[in-house]
């Protein structure tokens, strides 16, 4: 784990003249410019906001206050962040509140001396628009004692927001922190106290922050900084898991609680839990090995560093460990003749090793693509050797590998898998191409030509990404290709390919790819002598697979709409009466925070994600791939937090409610208000066709809107969430450093976390927002389980297949102006990590899948939506019960 | 609600009609008084024809010597549709008026100017029963910056300071409330320090007055930027002023409805109050004029409307009173944006944003 975790705001405190020895220099000796370069060097090591100081006996220190800060404000890469205004006297302060046009904390006022001037302070940073540090420091003093500190608090935060109407938020407590271990007795639990005065006061005193000076717990162990950086640790570690949410602390220089060694630690931890009595001096002896250490000490087993760089090198890759691979290439590369001969050396045979335990199911893909981000960052290493050696013996390209075009096709943002793909073939000395998402046809055809490619492959996850691919099979065959075509993709299967794909493309042949782990076994054999054979049974099995399937086709049998319309689900409207919305319209959250989401997260696709199957969290401890699966949810444990710390990403929602009724026609009418005059909008469903034996009724999303003529008023809600923003750009920046793994496990974060947000946006809308189920209180496997009351079905999936009436929901959302969220020509929704959908409440509503439907039914449809029939049938292709066009199943019932 | 007699009781007014539809700012000032083409006998009057300097151009000077032209202008601009008149003070300020060496007359520009601006709200208010008009109280940035340098080889200098400007804007604020403004409008904001000054004084004067006026706050985006000229983001900007509680924030001048589009939105999100946007007539042609049609314009700003993005709209240089006729009747029948409820953080500001989770 890292130190600072998800709401801990650090706070620069190299900019502070009592703090810093090496800065009070530089403004005594007026070198300002050096110290604007201190200031600038927090700001780039990841200071949140920097503290100002200039408290010294013999500076002036409004003057220099003020120079400081007008000097800042000429310097857009320090100004960028807040400032903290940090001086004992009041005149310093204000005189750097009028400096600052941003939004400042005042560090400090206190109730030191009284009521009156604690007030008329307050009051005046109020007007200047700042927020303020209070010190725990009353007329009686500074207080040491949980008590004293949390009554002094409580205190202070009840005049300052019922007084003077301060905004609780901007109340940042200071419980003061003062050293451990001095050898007096009563200092011992000082840090506990600290740490139990935190609880209370994040507990009792809504909205409030709280910091502190970190460095003065350590105070005692000046000259050995191993030892106060672990104090420092251990400290944090536990105070803000009590609730301290901002600190002074060099963040830079902060030990990992997980890398302390072990026995410093519980030194420390006893030290600042104040555990047992002899801890002061168990610690004193401890210190004295860590003087002047590096800091850390770690016992990691490194023997097989002994070994022969060969096999150092397969270590590295087989383990996925990159900390050493540059120095061990370096080493290789010096006993070989030529670069290359180091990746046609050590590096494939550590990565053959690889690729055997990945065949034999001892490696996982999580494990694989760690092994590949080693092998990449090793190639790059040689790549300038290698530019350096063709420049000098003239060598042209060799064109040794063979090549694969990825892309996700037009309309379609998602690339996960195909990413995973990538690796996994790269792995096997593929050389992978990779287009990205969103791509034309004419696009992915030009690059194919330009490189060459002996392979193409084309990934998708909804479901017109389908139709693209038949059109980008067709191209194929126009502009002449016969390179094989690989098809690949959640919505994607063997007989879809088989049925629609293969037969545009007779001169060449499509190929469907279940997974990851069998992409390279497909494109191995298609660059193979044996190639031709390979593809005459994939033609044979795909031809049988056609016919097989134009006969199956016959027997699925279906009624006829108003059949189906006869037999629909009849919700109770008598004893159930609509709850209305506590508003109507829509409402937009911006910037949601992350950390909210985590607890919402559905585990077990994202371990599919990977190609590890399994419910979580039992997959942590199956034998088969328990431990890959463990290793990746450390990773993914690790990412997230710092995505959370680091908001990486941005998480966006708008929900709406309207009044709504059903209107006969398996449509939904929604309303501009209350008096259900004026149409708003109209959601067309779906109706299950098939034929029942049993009493089971013919579904469509509409049963579950109480119809017009009934008189009940019912309203349906809409919502698009999502926790894409920023994504693209941190894949991309990993992918750059030849970090594939990251990439693809930041993606997949994204994409749970989204959905994650739907799941905890479904929960508020149910007991806050539509609060038809106030008193919900469900655990998350619960949610998983959908033991709520109410649905959530998203156009595209079973319940109402149709992707185009994300159209109307938009629109009514407003989506694209509110939070961003953009519909591609295929109805995906960019960001990829989003997730839209619509809300129902009644009781009796649960998801069914629609399944295949009639012409008739698509034919009044798509009058229904003003839509021509062709265009209809097109996006609703996966669900028709015939072939538009031939119609064999006319005769239905 | 009868029709409303006092301040006290348009103001309650006022704050009930924003809820039900897009309000309406008046258009530019200095481009209706260049139409009259007054010269500097004009400006002078009987009053100042001794005066030390030349006076051409002292716009606020008008409201002193020809008070019926200002009358005349915010008549236009309330008949055309516009629910408020915004005073002619843009650079009635001490700090302003040094140039013309008539600092001591910041005051008394103040007042006179917001009671012409009341004259011409009543006059409106008999010709058209059932109008109630409201009178904006301008206070402009002055021409100082208390962020930025005037000296770019001494970066740490200043040639204004915050408590300068909280003197001045002291001054302005009394004059207006004085005189009878409904609303204070801190505008063409370029440096936000100058707009933190000028709200403190604001607030101080409300404080010693007992007289609490709805406060408008609009920023300046100078290009593309995307800031301020002293730096900030409109979020940053936003972080700076919301604990004065304004009544509307917003942006004006510098750019056309176009490229203020994406900033008025990033405000809409994030402000839990009332948003305003009166954009320049287009981006200055080759010859320096404004030439975006009053057709254009209001199609452009229709829109911000029916996106729901704004609650007042107005507009600033090159408009006139058929741009603003436009814009009322392009907005008529549109809904005024919904305020969104805004999550409660700690949210402070450098020149960007930090909002502390």
């Amino acid at each position: 784990m890292t130190q600072t975790t998800a709401n801990f705001i650090n706070i620069g405190e190299r900019t502070n003249v009592t703090g810093s020895a090496r800065f009070r220099k530089m403004i005594q000796e007026d070198r300002y410019d050096d110290a604007l370069d201190v200031a600038r060097q927090q700001v780039e090591n990841g200071a949140q906001v920097i503290d100002i100081n200039m408290d010294e006996g013999m500076l002036d220190s409004e003057e220099a206050m003020i120079k400081f800060l007008n000097l800042i404000a000429a310097e857009p890469d320090i100004a960028r962040v807040p400032i903290m205004i940090d001086s004992s006297k009041w005149n310093v302060i204000e005189a750097g509140l009028k400096r600052v046009q941003g939004k400042a904390i005042v560090n400090s006022i206190s109730l030191k001396e009284g009521e009156e001037k604690f007030l008329a302070e307050a009051r005046k940073i109020m007007r200047y628009g700042a927020a303020t540090v209070v010190m725990a420091f009353d007329e009686e003093g500074q207080a040491d004692t949980a008590d004293r500190k949390f009554e002094i608090c409580e205190r202070a935060y009840n005049l300052l927001t019922e007084k003077i109407g301060f905004p609780p938020e901007d109340i940042v407590f200071d419980p003061n922190i003062f050293a451990v271990a001095t050898g007096i007795e009563e200092h011992n639990n000082y840090a506990v106290e600290f740490i139990e005065g935190c609880a209370r006061i994040k507990q009792n005193l809504p909205y409030a922050h709280i910091s502190g000076g970190v460095s003065n717990i350590s105070f005692s162990f000046r000259g050995n900084e191993p030892v106060r950086e672990a104090m420092h640790s251990v400290f944090l570690y536990h105070a803000i898991q009590a609730g301290m949410d901002m600190g002074i602390v060099n963040a830079g220089q902060l030990a990992i609680y997980d890398d302390i060694d072990p026995e410093l630690r519980e030194a420390v931890e006893d030290v600042i839990l104040n555990r047992r009595d002899d801890a002061t001096e168990r610690l004193l002896d401890v210190a004295e090995r860590y003087k002047g250490e590096g800091g850390k000490k770690r016992e990691e087993d490194l023997s097989w560093r002994e070994k022969p760089v060969n096999e150092r090198i397969s270590h590295s890759l087989v383990k996925g460990i990159n900390a050493y691979i540059e120095e061990d290439v370096e080493e290789a590369r010096q006993q070989h003749d030529r670069p290359l001969h180091v990746i046609e050396g050590p590096l494939m045979d550590g990565m053959n090793v690889v690729g055997d335990l990945f065949g034999a199911g001892k490696m996982f893909l999580p494990q694989v693509v760690k092994s590949a981000r080693v092998m990449k960052q090793a190639v790059a290493y040689l790549m300038p050797y290698m530019e350096k050696e063709k420049e000098e013996m003239g060598i042209t390209d060799d064109d040794a590998a063979a090549k694969i075009l990825m892309a996700t096709v037009k309309g379609d943002v998602h690339d996960i898998g195909k990413n995973i793909v990538g690796v996994v073939l790269q792995c096997n000395n593929f050389e992978v191409i990779d287009m990205g998402v969103m791509q034309p046809a004419e696009k992915i055809l030009e690059a194919a030509k330009e490189h060459k490619v002996d392979i193409i492959g084309l990934s998708g996850l909804i479901t017109p990404s389908l139709d693209e691919m038949c059109y980008v099979a067709a191209e194929m065959e126009r502009q002449g290709f016969n390179v094989p075509l690989l098809i690949g993709g959640a919505t994607t299967s063997q007989i879809h390919t088989a049925v629609k794909i293969n037969p545009n493309y007779k001169a060449g042949q499509a190929i469907y790819v279940t997974d990851a782990s069998r992409a390279v076994g497909v494109a191995s054999n298609l660059i193979s002598e044996k190639k031709d054979e390979y593809v005459t049974d994939i033609r044979t099995k795909y031809k049988e697979l056609a016919e097989k399937h134009a006969a199956g086709k016959q027997k699925k049998e279906r009624q006829t709409l108003q059949g189906a319309r006869d037999n629909r689900f009849k919700a109770d409207w008598k004893d159930h009466k609509p709850v209305k919305p506590t508003f109507l319209g829509t409402k937009v959250f911006d910037d949601y925070p992350i950390d909210k989401l985590v607890p919402y997260i559905d585990w077990t696709p994202f371990f599919q994600t990977w190609e590890l199957h399994g419910r979580y969290p039992q997959i942590l401890e199956d034998e088969k791939v328990g431990e890959a699966a463990r290793s990746l949810f450390e990773d993914a444990q690790e990412m997230l937090k710092q995505m959370v710390e680091e908001k990486w990403l941005k998480a966006r929602a708008v929900i709406g409610f309207w009044p709504a009724n059903e209107i006969g026609t398996d449509d939904i009418e929604l309303y501009t208000d209350a008096d259900r005059k004026e149409r708003l909008e109209v959601f067309h469903t779906l109706r299950q066709q098939m034929k029942r034996s049993s009493d089971r009724a013919n579904y469509a999303l509409s049963d579950f809107i109480a119809p017009k003529d009934s008189g009940v008023e019912d309203y349906i809600g809409g919502f698009c969430v999502t926790a894409g923003f920023g994504e693209d750009e941190i894949a991309k920046g990993f992918k750059e450093k030849n970090d594939d793994y990251r990439a693809i496990l930041s993606q997949a974060l994204a994409d749970r976390l989204a959905e994650a947000f739907a799941e905890h946006m479904h929960e508020r809308v149910r007991r806050e927002f539509w609060a038809y189920a106030p008193d919900e209180g469900l655990s998350n496997q619960d949610l998983i389980d959908e033991k709520y009351q109410g649905i959530r079905p998203a156009p595209g999936y079973p319940a109402q297949p149709d992707h185009t009436e994300k159209a109307a929901l938009f629109k009514l959302l407003d989506a694209e102006e509110k939070i961003g969220v953009k519909l591609t020509e295929s109805y995906a929704m960019w960001p990829g990590a989003s997730v839209s959908g619509m809300y129902f409440s009644h009781p009796q509503s649960e998801y069914f899948g629609v399944g295949k439907i009639e012409k008739d039914q698509v034919v009044e449809y798509a009058e229904r939506k003003g839509m021509e029939l062709r265009v209809m049938e097109r996006w609703l292709a996966p669900i028709l019960n015939y072939t538009p066009g031939q119609e064999p199943n006319e005769e239905a019932a | 609600m009868s029709h409303p007699k006092t301040r006290e009781e348009r103001i309650a007014y006022l704050r009930e009609e924003v809820k039900k539809r897009v309000l309406i700012l008046d258009g530019a000032m200095g481009t209706m008084i260049q139409q009259y083409k007054l010269g500097e006998e004009d400006y002078r009057g009987e009053r100042f024809k001794d005066h030390e300097s030349d006076v051409k151009g002292n716009n606020e000077l008008i409201s002193l010597v020809q008070p019926d032209i200002l009358r005349e202008i915010h008549l236009q601009y309330y008949r055309a549709g516009a629910d408020f008149a915004e005073t002619n003070t843009f650079g009635a300020t001490r700090i302003a008026q040094a140039d013309y060496h008539m600092e001591d007359l910041a005051y008394e520009m103040n007042v006179e100017s917001a009671r012409i601006a009341r004259e011409a709200a009543d006059l409106c208010e008999e010709e058209e029963p059932g109008r109630v008009c409201y009178v904006a109280g301008t206070l402009g940035p002055t021409n100082r910056t208390a962020s930025i340098s005037p000296d770019v080889n001494d970066p740490g200098f200043r040639n204004i300071d915050f408590d300068m400007l909280y003197e001045a804007y002291k001054e302005a604020t009394k004059g207006l409330i004085e005189g009878g403004a409904d609303t204070l409008l801190v505008e063409t904001i370029f440096d936000t320090l100058n707009a933190k000054a000028a709200l403190y004084a604001v607030e101080d004067v409300f404080e010693e007055t007992g007289i609490e006026l709805p406060v408008m706050i609009s920023g300046t985006i100078t290009d593309m930027s995307g800031r301020l000229l002293s730096g900030q983001t409109p979020e940053a900007f936003w972080n700076s002023v919301r604990h004065v509680k304004p009544f509307s924030i917003g942006l004006n001048c510098a750019l056309g409805a176009a490229e203020m589009r994406q900033h008025i939105d990033t405000l809409s999100r994030i402000a839990d109050t009332h948003v305003s946007a009166h954009p320049n007539a287009g981006l200055p042609n080759e010859m320096g004029e404004y030439d975006e049609s009053p057709e254009q314009m209001s199609k452009l700003v229709g829109e911000f409307s029916t996106s729901g993005i704004v609650n007042i709209l107005g507009g600033c240089c090159g408009t006139t009173p058929d741009h603003i006729r436009a814009i009322a009747d392009a907005v008529k029948s549109g809904k005024p944006r919904e305020i969104p409820e805004i999550e409660r953080k700690m949210r402070l500001s450098g020149l960007e944003p930090f909002a502390a989770d």
